[in-house]
């Protein structure tokens, strides 16, 4: 089991949420404050650093023309990690190669940041979600297709050292791909995907690509696991899925008492309560398939955004999108979930949102890593097996 | 109105039928072609109509290489010669316009009088302003605002649709969306065409539309050597089914000038 420090570098100092429609793609950038961002970049780089000082590895992200995540250009962040840390691994969470114009470009970003860091870097890639389509004047129609092809152009770019090939695809076209430099790992950094469908999760699968999830709770989650497990499989991978393919992102905040770790989780749930998006950026058409566009014309909502409308620490534990407490009930919370999937071995920690200060951030950090990761590996070790039924003895 | 399918150029065209006489293309909008619509009627009572679902709507395939309006034009110029339709008139909506207007500088010689209602596809103002409004961008009220003169009137109910209605509706969406998103909703090379579709145009335009305004249709008029435009009243930006009855008469009095 590993565990991952991850924040979004969010810009938290907002007016009042009535006085603007969205808080992502329309949101004036005049209420940013240059200086008060600088002081932002600093600390959140601090508390990763933090994290790997307790062990912890790294994850970060991006996203655009939002105060919930200001990283729009991930790989600079990565490039500066690489430089600061010494031994995390450097998990970039992800790409979100739907969006961009030049996938060569993206795999030349993770080829230096992974020679910058001698190795470190694991590299993730994203659709992107719904809203980032409007902010990259990204077609929403065949995402899916265009995220394909990049990847695979990608990885052939990272793998091929023998002078230029070409790529005249559906979508993307380049008469010399010769990166320099290319990946420092070999054959190139491990692949990350993040999907929410079953299907797509089975396609992860059948490329043994780390499947990571995130806030799906305890159904959804199991869906898709076992979307991933079953491409696994019948692509001919062998009958057992290692936890080490899997991950699960959830909202985490440990303390010594039920009320100082409960006080810190509420505020993690600026996450899903600031996250003022309406329709338009949320569905853009083509985004997801048009039979989950009809049930949503019949009034079905998704899970997650059903319970933002609520949330409370209580109700974020019940669901499944957040582990929070004492060591002792963070751990029994996770062995819950994790049971209820068939295991997983990446927890990305969503540990820093909104107005969480820097010293509760770290005492986050520094109580899980101390009294809970310790336990996780003993009880999660690299070699277990995800998907296996409760008190199987074997594979099935 | 007969209803059946072609298959040109990998896709499975939908076709609307019904009528006598000289044949009428008839190019529909974003919404799509419904054969119930009170327009479709009146014209079908003076000429051959003939009314496509465009690739991506209706009950029409979208085949994996199309993703823009030129190949539609393409597709249509096609399926002419399948009908063994050597010239005819051509009436096309907002992106129907598009299309005929593509249709119209590849093959001039197809058209013999052509009608744009509220089109689109061509860039006229400035880069740094929209000439057609984000309808992506918007709440539905505001775009309903935009569309139709009398939004209370021509608002439909999803509760009122069918699974198979509601299914179309939101596949038109997706598939004007993939059509249109970039450039947005113009062709850049259009308007140095133009100049080769020499028929005689008409440029209809509801009075109330938000979408295309009155000096885009009238620059977009210009970029033909023979063309005029007319207003519709009391309709927004689909005429057609704001005003059914005067929408048929400015078509048919034109077509028959």
């Amino acid at each position: 089991m590993k565990a991952w420090h991850f924040s979004e570098n969010a810009y938290p100092y907002l007016p009042p949420a009535e006085s603007y429609p969205s808080i992502r793609v329309t949101l004036p950038n005049r209420i940013y404050d240059p200086e008060k961002g600088a002081a932002l970049y600093d600390r959140f780089i601090d508390e990763w650093l933090i994290a790997e000082e307790a062990g912890v590895e790294i994850m970060l992200n991006e996203h655009h023309q939002t105060a919930t995540c200001v990283d729009p250009a991930a790989p600079l962040v990565l490039a500066a990690l690489a430089r600061l840390t010494r031994t995390a691994r450097l998990l970039i969470l992800g790409n979100p190669i739907a969006n961009r114009r030049q996938p060569v470009r993206v795999a030349e970003e993770m080829a230096l940041a992974d020679v910058l860091s001698r190795g470190r870097v694991e590299a993730g890639f994203v659709r992107g979600v719904p809203y980032e389509i409007a902010a990259a004047n990204a077609n929403p129609v065949r995402s899916n297709e265009r995220f394909a092809e990049a990847l695979d152009l990608i990885i052939k770019a990272w793998t091929t050292h023998d002078g230029p090939f070409s790529h005249e695809g559906r979508f993307f076209h380049h008469r010399m791909v010769n990166i320099w430099p290319r990946p420092h790992q070999q054959p190139h950094p491990p692949v990350w995907i993040s999907t929410t469908s079953p299907g797509g999760a089975a396609q992860a699968g059948a490329r043994g690509f780390i499947q990571a999830t995130f806030l799906t709770g305890f159904d959804a989650t199991r869906q898709i696991y076992d979307g991933y497990r079953r491409g696994w499989r019948e692509a001919g991978r062998g009958d057992e899925v290692p936890i080490h393919r899997l991950a699960y992102a959830a909202l985490v905040y440990t303390a010594k008492s039920e009320r100082e770790a409960f006080a810190g989780a509420d505020k993690l749930l600026w996450y899903v309560r600031a996250n003022k998006v309406p329709p338009y950026f949320r569905n853009p058409p083509g985004y997801v398939p048009v039979a989950a566009n009809v049930k949503m014309l019949r009034g079905a909502e998704h899970p997650l955004s059903a319970f933002a409308k609520g949330a409370t620490v209580e109700s974020a534990i019940a669901g499944g999108f957040m582990f929070a407490g004492t060591p002792d009930q963070v751990l029994a919370q996770i062995t819950k979930h994790y049971d209820h999937v068939g295991g997983w071995g990446h927890l990305l920690i969503m540990g820093q949102a909104g107005f969480l200060e820097h010293d509760e951030t770290v005492a986050g950090i520094r109580t899980f890593a101390r009294e809970v990761y310790p336990r996780l590996k003993e009880l999660y070790p690299d070699s277990a097996i995800s998907g296996l039924r409760q008190g199987a003895a074997g594979p099935r | 109105m007969s209803r059946k399918t072609i298959a040109v150029a990998g896709a499975g065209l939908e076709l609307f039928e019904a009528g006598q006489g000289a044949p009428l293309l008839w190019l529909h909008g974003g919404e799509g072609f419904d054969p119930r619509h009170e327009f479709a009627g009146l014209l079908a009572a003076r000429r051959r109509l003939l009314a496509p679902s465009h690739p991506g709507f209706g009950k029409s395939s979208l085949p994996d290489w199309l993703d823009g309006i030129a190949d539609i034009a393409y597709l249509y110029l096609e399926l002419l010669d399948r009908l063994d339709i050597r010239q005819t008139d051509v009436v096309g909506c907002s992106i129907g316009g598009w299309i005929a207007a593509e249709m119209a500088t590849k093959a001039p010689e197809r058209i013999r009088r052509l009608v744009m209602v509220g089109p689109v596809g061509v860039k006229l103002g400035p880069a740094d302003k929209l000439d057609i409004p984000d309808i992506f961008a918007m709440p539905q009220d505001a775009l309903d605002r935009l569309l139709f003169h009398d939004p209370a009137r021509m608002k439909t109910d999803p509760e009122s649709m069918s699974d198979d209605e509601l299914a179309i509706r939101v596949r038109n969406l997706e598939t004007l969306a993939l059509l249109t998103w970039e450039p947005w909703m113009h062709n850049p090379k259009l308007k140095h065409r133009l100049q080769r579709a020499a028929m005689p145009a008409l440029f209809l335009r509801g009075e109330s539309d938000g979408i295309v305004s009155a000096e885009y249709l009238q620059g977009y008029a210009r970029l033909l050597p023979d063309a005029r435009t007319a207003t519709i009243a009391a309709a927004g930006h689909a005429p057609q089914l704001e005003q059914p009855g005067a929408v048929a008469e400015a078509v048919t009095r034109f077509l028959q000038e």
